[in-house]
């Protein structure tokens, strides 16, 4: 081959690369963070700490982004997940987003865990329009799109929970007089606002008790006591594990016989109903939207088989049983098909976009009949429940799944 | 037993540190100086930002190092000063709408007078007592932050959002990058006077305390006086620093001032050194930067790894970062000699 015809060949291919590239100008578009191969995201996680139970959940979403990688990506884009330690502190918790976001630059920040962290890199995820998603926390404020749209929520949270038991309350039992253990805390808080907001006028007559209680407390039983002595026969008991676990049991002990209603947080059969005593817990109400892997009935369910799959082959090390794990498969399937919607726009816009137009979308580990549903006044993705009550060793669902869309 | 005697054949809670060997020399003083000012211009808002808790950190650090080091009493409340000087700063922004610069010496007043008072119970108690009456202090803090009676103000547990201030004048600068500077301002004016109290008459009162509280008393020194003073500085300079803290990340929450912080600032001091206050910055910067190390060396065991940090740390230079400046002038004068 000559020099010139060499020369030809090359400015041939030249040209060529040059139309193929402006072609696909035209059609991809990123923000900081995405490429053509890999897509960052970044996420925090109390790893250490008071509260590095939830670890796992950031564990489990690593996990299931390697296997997604290793199948080959998202479009062809891999993920890369950074994940950094807050203690759940939010000064870190400020410290590790703006690592994330202006040092390595990621396209997103992915269920950053605690409603006191959330709180604190909201303001600044918003000033820096980059999108803070699926947060891991159950406050209702997530759900805020025109104060704060590039931020949202994922599970339902805790102020529609609450109102579906006093929908169910004030449907079953119109004349019941109501007894409130709460956490002192933002998160029972929330949970007492829901209850009362969805007995409505109702609320002052019906609840005949109210007692918080600090987590700095050794135990529980005087505040046991106290509700018991309101003569109350409805017991809403806002606790986590821990202190749900004692009430059960001092409950059981004093022989106080109310309808008891246990929130979502403490449903826990391994946690929670075990060390209290089955004896202890049957006839508790409860409202749940995840299958729960303790629970046998779904051992043939295929959603569930393939979250055990999972579990066995990309995350052995993982405890299938702790409740964390399969949130964290649920919550990275949800970004993941936001991800697939986005195509090749992967702008930040764009992702906030897709992730607010969400229609029926089903993580196979939710309840049969959940669905993710967003839109661009309605940051709320799961919003539906189902009541459950708790007979011989496991949690039996009940009637049918109730949606309560509540706003930030 | 009597009291008194036992205060004489207790050992000194804090090693003796001659007044001079205080701070650093003019030379070294200009160069880190320098790179204070200089570095910013080069780096990242995130960086930058980096920077500026290093800085507040270790303004806190000095603070209970004129504490420790100087008046040689123990102190695992810092927390909660740090926590009322925050609170003070966001409450006073974001209610009242104020200056964010002229918070900062209210949050340290404030602060003064909140350590003066609790100086004053304290005096009864010394060494090991003492420490776990501060501890309390800061256990408490979180929880009263919480109080319904408060939550008007405070915002209970969910905490306060703050604004964060513009540069002023139309200065083209970063708002972290004008942060930055502003507290680089702030905390060479609280270092200078540090400096200036401990080489004054009542830092010698304080270090006289330290080292024997009977001879100091019998010389003259009004040591309940000078003890609770004492405890009013490093609060009142905890409060500046937490106020500085709260604009920096632009939020307060109770659960941002644990006991945990308490730690954090006592380990920065050991680490940094004892009663040598160039060396605030250095523990400063091994509080915010080694649990960093530790996370890129194993998530799962990040404090582990930390723990065995520190371990190294107390075990191979167990006066801190003042040991290394000791050896490194040794080290320097025998060059010199050849």
């Amino acid at each position: 081959m000559s020099v010139t015809t060499r020369l030809a060949v090359f400015g041939a291919a030249l040209a060529l690369v040059a139309t193929s590239g402006s072609a696909a100008f035209a059609q991809k578009k990123y923000d900081t963070g995405a490429t053509d191969t890999e897509i960052k995201i970044g996420n925090i996680m109390p790893y250490s700490g008071p509260a590095s139970a939830y670890g796992i959940i950031g564990r489990t979403e690593a996990a299931y982004f390697k296997k997604i990688n290793d199948a080959g990506g998202v479009n062809g884009r891999k993920i890369n997940f950074i994940s950094y330690d807050d203690a759940y502190s939010p000064p870190k918790a400020v410290e590790q987003a703006r690592k994330l976001v202006e040092s390595d630059e990621v396209l997103l920040i992915f269920n950053s865990l605690g409603t006191p962290s959330n709180s604190a890199i909201q303001k600044y995820m918003n000033s820096k329009k980059v999108p803070q998603l699926f947060v891991a926390t159950g406050a209702t404020k997530w759900n805020d799109p025109k104060d704060f749209p590039w931020t949202m929520g994922w599970q339902p949270n805790y102020q529609s929970e609450t109102q579906i038991y006093a929908k169910y309350i004030l449907k079953n039992m119109p004349n019941a007089k109501i007894a409130v253990l709460f956490q002192n805390d933002d998160y029972g808080k929330d949970y007492l606002k829901g209850l009362k907001d969805g007995l409505g006028q109702k609320a002052a007559s019906m609840i005949v008790a109210e007692e918080s209680f600090e987590t700095s407390q050794p135990t529980i039983d005087s505040n046991i006591v106290k509700l018991k002595a309101s003569n109350a026969d409805v017991f809403i008991d806002i606790a986590t594990p821990k202190f749900a676990a004692q009430a059960i049991k001092k409950v059981a002990e004093i022989g106080w016989k109310p309808t008891h209603f246990l929130n979502n947080v403490s449903a826990s059969v391994g946690s929670v109903i075990k060390p209290a005593g089955f004896e202890n817990a049957q006839d508790i109400i409860s409202a749940a939207y995840l299958k729960d892997a303790s629970d046998k009935q779904w051992d043939n369910d295929p959603g569930m088989k393939e979250f055990y799959a999972f579990m066995a082959k990309d995350f052995p090390e993982g405890d299938k049983l702790d409740g964390g794990t399969v949130v964290g498969f649920g919550v990275a399937q949800t970004l993941v098909q936001v991800l697939k919607q986005c195509g090749d726009n992967l702008t930040r816009e764009n992702i906030m976009k897709q992730a607010a137009s969400l229609q029926d979308f089903r993580t196979e580990v939710l309840l049969p009949g959940i669905k993710i549903n967003t839109a661009a006044n309605d940051f709320a993705p799961i919003s539906q429940l189902q009541l459950m009550k708790f007979k011989g060793e496991k949690w039996e669902l009940f009637g049918d799944v109730i949606s309560a869309d509540v706003g930030g | 037993m009597s009291a008194a005697e036992e205060i004489v054949t207790e050992a000194p809670a804090v090693e003796a540190v001659p007044k001079r060997a205080m701070t650093l020399g003019y030379g070294t003083s200009l160069v880190v100086l320098a790179a204070l000012i200089l570095i910013p211009l080069f780096v990242k808002n995130f960086i930058i930002f980096q920077m500026t808790m290093l800085l507040i950190y270790a303004l806190a650090v000095m603070a209970l190092n004129i504490l420790t080091g100087g008046s040689g009493q123990f102190s695992l409340g810092q927390s909660a000063f740090y926590a009322v000087g925050a609170y003070t700063s966001a409450i006073l922004m974001e209610h009242a709408g104020m200056n964010y610069a002229l918070t900062l010496p209210i949050a340290g007043i404030v602060c003064f007078g909140f350590g003066f008072l609790f100086g004053q119970p304290a005096l009864r108690l010394s060494g090991v007592y003492l420490a776990l009456a501060t501890f309390a202090l800061a256990t408490a803090m979180p929880q009263l932050l919480k109080l319904g009676y408060f939550e008007h103000w405070t915002g209970g547990v969910q905490g306060l959002v703050v604004t964060k201030p513009d540069a002023p004048f139309g200065l083209p600068m970063s708002q972290d990058m004008w942060l930055y500077y502003f507290t680089l301002a702030v905390s060479i004016g609280i270092y200078l006077a540090s400096v200036n109290l401990l080489r004054s008459r009542s830092g010698r009162a304080f270090m006289a305390i330290r080292d024997n509280e009977i001879a100091a008393s019998a010389m003259g020194v009004d040591v309940a006086l000078y003890k609770t003073l004492a405890f009013g500085v490093s609060a009142g300079i905890t409060g500046v620093a937490g106020g500085l803290g709260a604009i920096a990340v632009q939020f307060v929450a109770p659960d941002g001032y644990t006991i945990q912080l308490a730690i954090s600032l006592f380990l920065g001091m050991v680490v940094g050194g004892v009663g040598w206050l160039p060396g605030s910055i250095v523990g400063s910067a091994f509080i915010i930067f080694v649990p960093n190390i530790a996370e890129g060396i194993s998530k799962g065991l990040s404090g582990a790894v930390f723990g065995v940090l520190l371990f190294l740390v107390i075990f191979l230079v167990p006066h801190g970062a003042r040991q290394i400046a000791i050896i490194a002038q040794q080290l320097a004068a025998k060059f010199k000699k050849n």
